[in-house]
């Protein structure tokens, strides 16, 4: 039981992880075509960077790795909170979400 | 044990974000984002973040992706049209998006140094976390505070009732 606790994991491995999350956010903003769906994929990538973040944190006992993190979440919840009320806003003048058909800034 | 935890909720993770990107109904997609939410949760807590750990299960997964399933079945988001996208899409992002994921893999794997993570770590305490966070850092945390704020008042002005427009969404859409 003893050894079995005392596995231990590389931090290399998480931050492939990070990498992979990361890029898979990208491409599925690359490949959507849902205005909420493209918005999800940048969250991906935020949860991307943070592991990102917490592993140096790890890696280097340092607290403010941490802290970092925790700025990232408050700016991606006011991100999601002004960035959901545009894709409400667009949806009243066009009546879409299909990026193909919002092709104008002006509403 | 570590290893265990890793590479399930690693997997949880990757399963999520993928499931993301092959469904076509935005609910979906938002519910697997979720789990990829709380998996990375679970790794946080792993690499001895238990703060962020409890922040990332409240702000993530809870309060952000409440907005957005709120609003996925506030505007009833249909099924997703399959279209080619663009052509600079094909022929530049995914040729890049494999470059750059080449590139960062060959780095990670490439430097020494990097330590490893075991369960017997200890974690950082929040009293830790704390006590940099409202000494060092209090002018980053008050700005954040005012940015939220700013944040909020721009959601309502932008989603608010448009007085220009007093008919809205209901004429466009057909009443529904």
């Amino acid at each position: 039981m003893n050894a079995f606790f005392s596995q231990e994991v590389p931090l290399s491995w998480y931050l492939l992880l990070s990498a992979v999350l990361f890029s898979l956010g990208v491409v599925g903003f690359l490949i959507k075509r849902n205005l909420i769906t493209i918005f999800m994929s940048i969250e991906l990538m935020l949860n991307g960077v943070n592991l990102s973040f917490v592993t140096f944190a790890h890696q280097w006992h340092a607290v403010k790795g941490q802290i970092f993190v925790f700025f990232v979440m408050m700016v991606a919840a006011a991100e999601a909170a002004v960035g959901l009320a545009i894709i409400i806003a667009v949806f009243r003048a066009r009546a879409t979400l299909a990026v193909d058909r919002i092709d104008r800034m002006k509403l | 044990m570590h290893l265990i935890l890793f590479l399930v909720f690693a997997g949880f993770c990757l399963v999520g974000a993928i499931n993301l990107l092959l469904q076509s109904h935005p609910i979906n997609s938002a519910l697997s984002l979720i789990v990829v939410m709380v998996s990375l949760a679970v790794l946080y807590l792993l690499l001895g973040a238990e703060f962020l750990a409890a922040a990332q299960v409240i702000v993530y997964a809870g309060a952000i992706m409440v907005l957005f399933t709120f609003v996925i079945m506030l505007l009833n988001a249909s099924r997703e049209e399959r279209t080619l996208g663009s052509r600079a899409a094909l022929r530049v992002g995914f040729p890049s998006v494999v470059a750059i994921l080449a590139i960062i893999a060959t780095v990670i794997l490439h430097t020494q140094g990097l330590g490893v993570a075991r369960l017997s770590d200890g974690i950082t305490s929040t009293e830790e976390l704390s006590a940099v966070l409202f000494t060092k850092l209090l002018l980053p945390f008050e700005v954040t505070s005012v940015l939220i704020l700013i944040a909020i008042l721009g959601a309502v002005a932008l989603a608010g009732h448009d007085a220009r427009d007093p008919q809205g969404i209901r004429e466009r859409t057909g009443g529904k």
